[in-house]
């Protein structure tokens, strides 16, 4: 091995380590017998009974799941349709607009994205006296701010896609919606099912556009999760975080799974 | 066809497009604080004026790109050497190594936030390494500094600077350092005329999508900065949660994209020559 590949190697280790030792310490200290995060007093579960009778922080995690589904649906559905449109349609009036109105969202500061979508809603109350800030809005701003994760994924598997099976089913008589569905959407499914995933794992994580968007009545997991947090380590937010990595290890599975399944 | 395309437009148009013009319209405004919302619509360059004449919002701008700049780059020293050994292993390796890199990406980011907090807090596992390892004697809180808050941005952010990385690294032709060696050159010449100059797409992808999101960022400088850490992501949040000044929130939000929109574009035209490439 030469010198400049045990250097990259060994940064590939501390890199690892890095990214991993924070994260293990979090999982190991949800089951310490003490508050501290500093001192180790002996193994206990007591956390994670206490996180389990916490019903709000319960009722926020099953507020965020609903809202994740919802958007990660909406964001799928419209993400399909701009990715295909980005790919297909080459030329129509508005399409640099267009273009740009897709990937925006993902390089906008979230500060940004909050204000301006809290202004929207803060505006169309006063104008349609509705909807209400809650459920609907949060729904709504994870809805667009993830569309473009799920364009780009489509948008990615459609310029590797082979025309030619298309044009054999529509010379076969199938129509261009027969096509669609029986050729090309289940072609470009995995790609659409890793995009809902992502859009998914972004709205149950999102903290601060919600804060913007949500009323005062609705709460989500982050929001709780930030405003425990603010007061200084809790360790039922260490068996929270125990749980997300777990999950978000079976996720990350199956999504690599899905995207490289070969056509 | 005309659907495909409309839905989308029509919905990005009406929940993007409009709120990013409200954002301007109520920058123009003026604060009214007993009203509901707290906000005067007029024609008044007064909070974009307040922002560039006070001190404080000039010294959070500059600390703000400061802070982002001094993480890209170390972000970039560290993921560099790690996207070009995964690079290196074995092809059937690579999707393991590079799922290790995306794993933390998709569990939550306030949480990965949150870790740092225990590690960097009084008297906690860093402080008491830096003691016992000799290398501060009296190392003090790290939890609260600057140093806190460039640690958690290279944190939270070397996944995207791997990623592109390895994806221009990946597709580097192996015969080309070959040929160099032929010809003399030594491996430290070899890199820097090489492979160097070759992943240059892939160092401006990683360190905008490094530097875009760090300027904004909100979460990391108020969990792990303390109040002597300004940044503009949090001085928009406070200037609308805290003091209710709508419209100075709103100013912010306009200049942040207004100094975001060199980079945003730098991005979007590598990007897309790299599409471009693939196809």
């Amino acid at each position: 091995m030469t010198g400049r590949a045990r250097f990259a190697f060994g940064m590939l280790a501390f890199g690892y380590a890095f990214l991993y030792l924070p994260i293990a310490l979090v999982i190991v200290y949800s089951f310490n017998e003490s508050r501290l995060v500093t001192v180790w007093s002996g193994f206990s579960l007591k956390w994670w009974r206490a996180l389990f009778a916490n019903e709000a922080m319960l009722e926020a995690a099953w507020l965020s799941l609903r809202i994740a589904l919802v958007s990660a649906t909406g964001a799928a559905l419209l993400g399909l349709a701009a990715g295909y449109a980005l790919v297909r349609a080459p030329r129509f009036p508005g399409r640099t607009l267009f273009g740009s109105l897709v990937v925006a969202p993902m390089v906008m500061p979230e500060v940004v994205m909050g204000i301006s979508m809290l202004l929207l809603f803060v505006g169309s109350e006063r104008l349609f006296g509705g909807p209400d800030r809650g459920f609907l809005t949060i729904a709504i701003a994870h809805t667009t701010f993830s569309v473009a994760f799920v364009a780009i994924v489509v948008q990615a598997r459609l310029t590797d896609f082979d025309r030619a099976l298309e044009e054999a089913a529509m010379d076969l008589g199938a129509t261009p919606w027969v096509t669609f569905r029986t050729i090309t959407l289940p072609l470009i499914a995995p790609a659409v099912g890793s995009g809902w995933l992502l859009a998914f794992t972004l709205s149950l994580d999102d903290l601060i556009l919600t804060q913007f968007v949500a009323g005062a009545q609705s709460q989500t997991l982050p929001m709780r999760v930030y405003s425990s947090v603010r007061l200084g380590v809790d360790p039922q937010i260490n068996v929270l975080a125990t749980i997300v990595v777990t999950i978000a290890a079976c996720a990350l599975v199956l999504s690599g799974w899905l995207t490289r399944r070969k056509v | 066809m005309r659907f495909v395309i409309g839905l989308p437009f029509l919905w990005l148009g009406l929940f993007f497009l409009l709120p990013c013009l409200l954002v301007l319209a109520i920058a123009l405004g003026t604060n009214a604080p007993d009203s509901v919302p707290p906000v005067e619509l007029g024609f008044s360059f007064k909070s974009f004026a307040l922002l560039f004449s006070d001190d404080l919002y000039l010294a959070a701008w500059l600390s703000s790109i400061r802070i982002a700049a001094t993480s890209t780059l170390v972000a970039l020293l560290l993921g560099y050497p790690m996207a070009y050994a995964i690079a290196r292993t074995a092809p059937n390796r690579r999707p393991l190594l590079l799922m290790l890199v995306v794993l933390p990406f998709w569990t939550s980011f306030l949480i990965r936030i949150y870790a740092w907090m225990g590690l960097l807090a009084d008297n906690g596992l860093i402080e008491q390494f830096l003691r016992w390892s000799g290398l501060a004697s009296n190392p003090g809180t790290i939890l609260g500094t600057e140093w806190a808050v460039h640690l958690g941005i290279v944190y939270a952010y070397l996944p995207f600077m791997v990623l592109p990385l390895y994806a221009t690294l990946e597709k580097l032709d192996d015969s080309l350092l070959e040929a160099a060696a032929d010809l003399g050159a030594r491996p430290l010449a070899a890199f820097l005329t090489v492979t160097l100059p070759l992943s240059l797409p892939g160092i401006v992808a990683g360190c905008l999508l490094v530097f875009i999101p760090a300027v904004g960022e909100f979460v990391i400088p108020d969990l792990l900065g303390g109040t002597g850490t300004l940044m503009i992501g949090k001085v928009l949040w406070d200037e609308f949660f805290t003091n209710g000044d709508w419209p100075l929130a709103s100013a912010v939000a306009v200049c942040l994209l207004v100094l975001l929109v060199g980079p945003i574009a730098i991005f979007q035209r590598n990007q897309a020559r790299s599409l471009e490439k693939r196809s």
